[in-house]
């Protein structure tokens, strides 16, 4: 097993390295790099631009600068901010937890609710309960993330008020209260409008997904042999099948893992969550490119770790990839 | 064949109106010039006008005749879903191709950049892509609706290409392979006339679908304000302008929304339906 994870681990080097190629070659051909408000600056003159340039290494050959940017980032200094003049690191550190509570917490909503109804849907193909499942699925597939989360808050901004209090029922933008920073009560509360935006797409993908998957399998010999053998309904469904129809979804959550992020960063923004996504785009209208390739890299690694844990986790539940 | 596809596809009586309700769209953003308003005109003294008569789908902040409008953005969002979607699959069926049928090392260097680029968060290159390529000064590249159509392609041409490959890995192990090459035929030969065209019926699937995820995200990095560039409108950049007065006018939101919704939903359908028709192993269940 840990020669397995071993091999994953190094199998992801050239992938990071190539990602790190094209993407310095696109920072490093942009306009707008750190010297910018210097040449606008009438005062400066050529000489000390030139010098500048010299003293931050923009002369150098690339591959040069290259091998200088990817042994900063190894040693852990992603930059600095041009907008802000703080280390990137320090931006991204603040705001990396409150992404991954957004992530997490849809995440964990979407396996508990897509689960359940894939394995009912498919206990009961074509019955009532599939027939209306399918069809919001297929609904939940098919709104954008964006209109989602306006319409949210349209309704709980504007239409449904609290009969009580006259207050809307759930807060509408950013992560805690004035005064309540860090208290987890308000935090949920907080949560509750963006994470149903984030995860309604992705229950319907996932039950739906689920669904068709236990469907094959339920056609498979060893079902049959189970259920000739007297085993249980729940034994049958929950041990035997659910167990190999999970294969597949793990392989595709792991694949579906970037989009996870696109999600992130509309939600973030609609609801202004503080998260990356929202950083980023501050940092995009902005044109501050360290920190966008900071998040970039950041980004890109946590997808690859979950994909590692991903193919753990298939390695674990299915002992015939482990010899391969 | 194509006869038994037609047949099986139009048992699907949704994905027969998902197709109608297509054609109707692309129809009226075609004729979208015959409204009397023009998308960009803008008289502010006649803003925020709820539904009526005279605008159906009211105005905006500026006074622009909100129907038009999504009638013209119609257009922008269904090209470059379409664009986008040929420009993915040209480009992902040559990768695939290449790499299932010769294997070996250059499989080997091709899937690690299909790798790489799935690793990609996508939305994040995406914006920075489109900003890099909207700050080039090279002439032909002037138009951000042809910007949004590259960086989108670039982006999602690793679905097609995985799914070529893998059938490429099968089907070059059947006989008619062996026999046109017992014959002489050459690998281009090979590819482009025996084992390709066993290659569409999923790539045809698989291309509604990516149709589709290109409007979402076309729409998406239009609202965000890194797709297609104002005055030019598009049903993400009027959802970007209605959030501001969503408060104040909540139905200039709604239409365009509504659109991406509908349009993707048919696509979906359709999908689906090609799917099934395609499929020989389905057993079509009437109810």
């Amino acid at each position: 097993m840990t020669t397995y994870a071993l091999r994953r681990i190094l199998q992801t080097i050239p992938i990071l390295f190539i990602i790190s190629i094209l993407l310095f070659f696109l920072v490093r051909s942009a306009p707008g790099g750190p010297l910018t408000s210097a040449r606008r600056n009438p005062n400066v003159t050529k000489e000390q631009i030139q010098a500048m340039e010299e003293k931050l290494g923009l002369n150098d050959p690339l591959p040069v600068q290259y091998s200088r940017w990817i042994g900063d980032m190894l040693k852990g200094n992603l930059g600095q901010s041009i907008k802000f003049h703080r280390p990137v690191n320090d931006m991204i550190a603040e705001r990396i937890p409150n992404t991954l509570t957004l992530v997490g917490a849809s995440f964990f909503l979407t396996l508990l609710l897509a689960v359940p109804i894939g394995i009912l849907s498919a206990r009961r193909p074509y019955s009532l309960f599939d027939y209306v499942m399918t069809t919001i699925t297929f609904i939940g597939q098919s709104i954008p993330v964006y209109w989602l989360g306006l319409g949210l808050i349209v309704i709980f901004y504007v239409v449904l008020k609290n009969p009580f209090t006259g207050l809307p029922f759930f807060p509408v933008g950013g992560m805690n209260t004035r005064g309540k920073e860090g208290e987890l009560l308000d935090t949920l509360w907080h949560l509750v409008l963006p994470v149903t935006a984030l995860s309604l797409g992705w229950i319907a993908w996932y039950s739906r997904f689920l669904r068709s998957s236990m469907m094959d399998i339920l056609h498979e010999d060893y079902v049959r042999t189970a259920r000739a053998k007297g085993a249980s309904s729940n034994t049958v469904y929950y041990k035997h099948a659910l167990q190999n129809a999970i294969l597949p979804l793990i392989t595709l959550v792991a694949l579906d893992l970037p989009s996870l992020f696109a999600g992130a960063l509309f939600v973030e923004t609609i609801f202004s969550w503080p998260g990356m996504g929202r950083l980023f785009w501050d940092a995009a209208k902005g044109r501050d490119y360290p920190v966008l390739l900071g998040v970039v890299m950041i980004t890109a690694v946590l997808i690859i770790f979950c994909n590692i844990l991903a193919d753990l986790a298939y390695g674990w539940l299915d002992p015939r990839v482990k010899y391969e | 064949m194509a006869r038994v596809i037609l047949r099986r596809f139009f048992k699907h009586k949704l994905a027969g109106i998902a197709i109608a309700v297509l054609v109707f769209l692309v129809f009226a953003s075609a004729f979208a010039f015959t409204t009397p308003y023009s998308p960009t005109d803008q008289e502010p003294t006649n803003s925020f006008q709820k539904s009526n008569m005279d605008h159906f789908f009211g105005t905006d902040e500026l006074g622009r005749d909100v129907f038009t409008r999504i009638l013209y953005g119609g257009r922008v969002s269904l090209t470059v879903g379409l664009l986008s979607t040929f420009l993915s699959i040209a480009l992902g069926v040559l990768i695939g191709a290449l790499s299932g049928y010769f294997g070996g090392g250059i499989d080997s260097i091709l899937m690690r950049i299909t790798d790489a680029f799935l690793t990609f968060p996508t939305i994040f290159v995406l914006i920075i892509l489109g900003a890099f390529l909207r700050e080039q000064q090279v002439p032909w590249l002037k138009n951000s609706v042809l910007i949004v159509i590259i960086i989108i392609a670039a982006l999602s041409w690793m679905w097609p290409a995985r799914l070529v490959r893998g059938l490429f890995l099968v089907l070059r192990e059947r006989d008619f392979v062996t026999a046109s090459r017992a014959l002489g035929g050459s690998s281009s030969h090979i590819i482009i006339q025996h084992v390709l065209p066993n290659c569409i019926g999923p790539i045809v699937v698989s291309g509604t679908l990516q149709m589709a995820s290109a409007i979402i995200t076309e729409s998406g990095l239009s609202y965000l304000g890194f797709g297609v560039q104002p005055p030019t409108p598009t049903w993400g950049s009027i959802l970007a302008t209605a959030q501001n007065q969503v408060f104040r006018a909540p139905w200039i939101a709604f239409y365009p929304g509504l659109m991406i919704f509908i349009t993707v939903m048919a696509i979906n359908y359709i999908g689906d339906g090609l799917r099934d028709a395609f499929d020989p192993y389905v057993i079509h269940i009437e109810k």
